[in-house]
């Protein structure tokens, strides 16, 4: 478990760092990747819903610290996706093919939501019209491009460890 | 848990919002950021080439699409300079018709006169006739006599409803009682069976006088002589390039240029004459 939580709090280190410098500035139409949404996602469904939570205030920390944004603004944002991404995979979303790819969708509209939400309540300028029909859509085509990549990355790096060989008692 | 870190945020978010620019969180923040600032540094560096090249490649389909957009607009703009030149060149020829209708050869004929946009030009050298946008429904009727502003074009040979033939004064069925408009020496014009658009007159006897450059314009009737026509008189047909005679022939042989260019017509002025029409001979 430990061993998990250093390679998650190290991924979401490069991450967040690859989303804020490289990631973020690829604009293609009108849109651009999020690297740490679909990182948590992919976490968050194969490592359970806390270890999503906490990945995810701990990306969003991250975040908010490097964009040197509102403290806590993101963190909020992706404690609440990774816990809820979590308890998906947990639940109706166990050994579901199309898992991944759903809740990728899905968690990008409530993140675009929940940011525009967010930016409302604490009165920072913000176009629901640029989010959500302008960026959006090309965000949500980018993020399911990654999905796939991400998602075999996650799961070889938290894949368990080969258990010894069972003694087997004969006679 | 889940509680404790959403509890976290939202203290964080109050908290930062709340102190001065010098405060805890924001210390915190400008600590972190310090840390963080070397590996984001590192990680730039690292993707500068790969971003150049993005940016070049995006750049490139960028500067695709807009040679597209210009070359269309390029299109669009040369389609519409067509027009207007087309409509220029349009306005010009009705107004050198409008013209033409005010000169006082044809005053008695102004009220008579039908502009007509030509449909078809003569197709082959062969085929000395057009088609015009104009007929029976006009007032329009064989044998009116049509013109331009620069002189005679030619004669009605068909008139439907809407449309009517009309031969050219090059096709060699034509003939036309011409004169020299200085000395007043009659003869007919018609085409030189040539290749060209040359015309020649005929008919003036040696005793005539006929000069290289003068006007030849169309006779009209000429009352109680044989000579009759279906053209008014004074139409300017062409002028006088090459005088000439031999002694075998009774007649002086004088090519005549036309004024009218046959083969770019746009529109014509139909005499469309409303007295009774002489008889065929």
């Amino acid at each position: 478990m430990t061993l998990s939580i250093a390679k998650a709090a190290a991924l979401f280190f490069v991450v967040a760092i690859l989303q804020v410098t490289i990631v973020a500035s690829i604009g293609i139409l009108g849109g651009s990747p999020d690297l740490v949404l679909v990182t948590l996602v992919a976490v968050a469904l194969t490592q359970g819903s806390i270890f999503g939570a906490v990945s995810g205030f701990w990306a969003g920390l991250l975040i908010d610290i490097a964009r040197l944004g509102t403290l806590g603004f993101t963190s909020l944002l992706l404690t609440l996706a990774g816990f809820w991404i979590g308890r998906y995979g947990e639940t109706t979303g166990r050994d579901r093919a199309h898992a991944p790819v759903l809740s990728v969708a899905v968690v990008t509209v409530l993140y675009a939501l929940g940011t525009l939400v967010m930016r409302f309540l604490l009165r920072e300028p913000a176009s629901a019209k640029i989010a959500l029909v302008d960026e959006l859509p090309a965000t949500i085509a980018l993020n399911l491009l990654l999905t796939f990549p991400v998602f075999a990355l996650v799961r070889w790096l938290f894949k368990p460890a080969q258990r010894p060989p069972e003694v087997e008692f004969v006679g | 848990m889940v509680i404790l870190l959403v509890l976290a945020s939202l203290a964080m978010i109050t908290v930062y919002f709340r102190e001065s620019p010098n405060g805890a969180l924001h210390d915190f923040q400008s600590a972190s950021s310090s840390v963080l600032r070397p590996f984001e540094i590192a990680a730039s560096r690292v993707a500068r080439p790969f971003e150049d090249a993005y940016g070049w490649t995006a750049d490139l389909f960028h500067a695709k699409s807009e040679n597209e957009k210009l070359r269309k607009q390029v299109n669009d703009l040369t389609q519409t300079a067509i027009q207007r030149t087309e409509a220029i060149e349009e306005r010009n020829a009705l107004r050198r018709l409008l013209r033409a209708k005010r000169l006082p050869a044809y005053e008695d004929l102004a009220n008579a006169m039908v502009t007509a946009e030509v449909v078809s030009n003569p197709v082959s050298q062969f085929d000395q006739t057009m088609v015009i946008a104009a007929g029976r429904n006009d007032g329009i009727r064989v044998h009116d006599a049509v013109i331009t502003d620069r002189g005679l074009v030619g004669q009605v040979s068909k008139a439907l409803r809407d449309t009517a033939l009309v031969t050219l004064l090059t096709d060699p069925a034509i003939a036309v009682t011409a004169k020299d408009s200085r000395t007043g020496a009659i003869g007919i014009v018609q085409h030189s069976q040539g290749a060209e658009d040359l015309l020649f007159l005929d008919r003036v006897g040696k005793d005539k006088r006929v000069d290289r450059g003068d006007i030849v314009v169309t006779a009209g009737k000429q009352s109680g002589k044989q000579l009759s026509s279906f053209y008014p008189r004074n139409i300017p047909i062409g002028h006088v390039t090459k005088v000439g005679q031999t002694d075998v022939d009774p007649w002086q042989d004088v090519q005549v240029m036309p004024f009218v260019d046959f083969t770019s017509l746009d529109y014509v002025l139909v005499l469309a004459s409303k007295t009774p029409r002489p008889n065929m001979p």
